[in-house]
């Protein structure tokens, strides 16, 4: 680039781009800042934008064409998006920016050796474009299986089969011995689509074999992925704003992955490559034997939430599937204005991604003051007098704390089974996607509610009504 | 260009301690709008996008991979920030609702 003002404008005004997403994210530790957070990283973005086409030599016409287009098919997806759909979302967000930062790289490598081939790239480069390109192509079409399992596409069942995890492996060798060629010895643009190719099905090995309830893991080690993209894309252009952005990213996935593998205490390895829930056919004990759960109807169900002083709603996945966020607020907020204390425990797994439930909490409009985590919860829980476990099986189960060779050995959970009494809507005593028997339904204090979430809710909202 | 990707290298480590601070101090309660929002700032690959537009010149096979990555990287910046922002207006505290 040629001597200008612009030439030491342009790297100031990303440097204060990435000072704007630094205090943007900083402001994401209190709902209170956040939506400021959000918008003040919104502006470090357009700074950043706008920097770059003050850069001579830009194409307009295209570039106010990508934006248009891109614009507005951003703008309606995040204007409808169904806030349960959010896992969706995301998993596509996460495709579509690793999509564009591998683009980035292979834009840069024709660039470089778009040739007939046979130029030599920079060792540097080479390795920054090969990086991209491969991190970029996984984390692409990784993302597009999940967001097909969340969607029901794909199955959402775990799939172990040796032969995915053999061809993972040797797609991984060819990329990489590809890339090592076409640094280390020449370009080729065939091998380098073929190197495309092998990280595309790569990403798409990386995820199938994943069960659905491992969602969350995935989702956020995707998240961490698309940040590297960037990072990786920022290498290769020399490019500061983009290595410090992907890389806040990265760091924020990598901490949300390691949030959710403590939170089911299973290792990042275990979750990745074990199929967990596979075992649905040794799982079949629910109804066995002389243990007897215990059903509640919804009149009952009313006594007892209506003269309680201190009731946990625990929301699960099945919550979700229900819609059930607004029945939940209806009977909290009946039961509040008897003067029962109500909160609401999220496990950190809880639903298909981090913080899922607290968004559709919070889209019912319930104040975030009355949503807590298990550690908030479980040491007094034997002063709450209703636990009312809504959709979710695995993260109450107590065989997590009293067994550890169990499957979920080890996981914190949330322990209702020691409140004073729990209450599980379910619609039947079917295994949780651990594929184990839940002890909890056989438990004296516990009762089961049987039924669809929503139309449960609903019913008991009406008994507590006529109290 | 060796010094280029050294200097590169320390910033992207830098940069990660800077994320792994800021980002543990984030509440479970907001983890997903911190997906969607960080989602939004991996679009800064819209810088590379345009970058790429700009240097095509007469390829034009590059340039349509930068238009490419320039509209996938506009869906994730202006769909990210606007979804975080419609989640955020969401959470609520007691005495605003």
């Amino acid at each position: 680039m040629e001597m200008s003002g612009f030439s030491t404008a342009i790297p100031l005004a990303y440097l204060a781009s990435a000072v704007l997403f630094i205090l943007g994210i900083k402001r994401l530790s209190h709902p209170d800042t956040a939506a400021g957070g959000n918008r003040l990283a919104a502006i470090g973005m357009l700074l950043a934008v706008i920097a770059t086409l003050l850069e001579s030599g830009l194409e307009y016409t295209w570039i106010i064409a990508g934006v248009a287009i891109g614009g507005l098919i951003g703008g309606v997806m995040a204007r409808t998006v169904k806030m349960t759909a959010m896992p969706e979302m995301v998993a596509v967000f996460n495709g579509f920016g690793g999509a564009a930062s591998g683009l980035v790289a292979v834009g840069e490598y024709l660039r470089v050796a778009g040739g007939a081939g046979g130029e030599t790239l920079a060792i540097d480069s080479g390795v920054s474009i090969m990086a991209g390109t491969l991190i970029g192509a996984v984390t692409f079409s990784g993302s597009m299986i999940a967001f097909g399992k969340l969607q029901g596409f794909v199955t959402g069942n775990a799939i172990s089969n040796p032969l995915v995890k053999f061809s993972a492996g040797l797609l991984l060798g060819v990329a990489v011995v590809l890339a090592v060629y076409l640094v280390g010895f020449e370009s080729n643009l065939a091998f380098y689509w073929g190197l495309i190719a092998a990280a595309l099905i790569l990403g798409v090995l990386f995820v199938i074999p994943i069960g659905g309830a491992d969602m969350p893991v995935v989702v956020a080690l995707l998240n961490s992925y698309s940040g590297l993209a960037a990072a990786s894309a920022g290498f290769v252009l020399g490019n500061n704003a983009l290595i410090i952005s992907g890389a806040l990213v990265g760091a924020s996935g990598l901490i949300l992955t390691g949030i959710m593998c403590r939170a089911m205490n299973r290792s990042l390895a275990n979750v990745l490559f074990s199929a967990f829930g596979t075992g649905s056919a040794t799982a079949g004990r629910a109804a066995d034997g002389d243990r007897v759960a215990t059903p509640i109807e919804a009149e009952d169900s009313a006594m007892v939430l209506g003269y309680a002083s201190q009731v946990i709603f625990v929301p699960g996945y099945g919550l979700a599937v229900a819609q059930a966020q607004h029945r939940v607020r209806e009977l909290a907020d009946l039961l509040t204005e008897r003067g029962v204390s109500v909160r609401y425990c999220v496990h950190p797994v809880a639903g298909r991604m981090p913080g899922h439930m607290n968004v559709l909490l919070a889209e019912a409009n319930v104040p975030y003051e009355q949503l807590c985590e298990p550690e908030d919860v479980n040491p007094d829980m034997e002063n709450i007098d209703v636990a009312v476990v809504v959709g979710a099986n695995d993260v109450v189960n107590p065989l997590a704390r009293d067994d550890p060779s169990s499957p979920i050995g080890g996981m914190p959970i949330i322990e209702t089974d020691r409140a004073k009494t729990c209450i599980v809507i379910k619609r039947s005593l079917s295994v949780g996607y651990a594929g184990i028997d839940n002890p909890l339904f056989y438990l004296r204090n516990n009762r089961m509610f049987f039924g669809d979430a929503s139309d449960a809710l609903a019913r008991i909202t009406e008994e507590v009504k006529q109290l | 260009m060796e010094g280029t990707l050294l200097i590169g290298l320390y910033v992207f480590v830098l940069a990660m301690f800077v994320g792994f601070e800021l980002i543990t101090k984030v509440p479970p309660t907001l983890h997903t709008p911190l997906m969607s929002g960080s989602n939004a700032i991996s679009g800064i690959s819209i810088v590379g996008a345009l970058l790429v537009i700009g240097r095509a010149g007469d390829a034009v096979l590059m340039r349509w991979i930068g238009l490419a990555a320039l509209i996938l990287a506009t869906i994730n910046v202006v769909g990210g920030f606007l979804v975080t922002d419609r989640m955020l207006q969401m959470f609520k505290s007691k005495d605003a609702s």
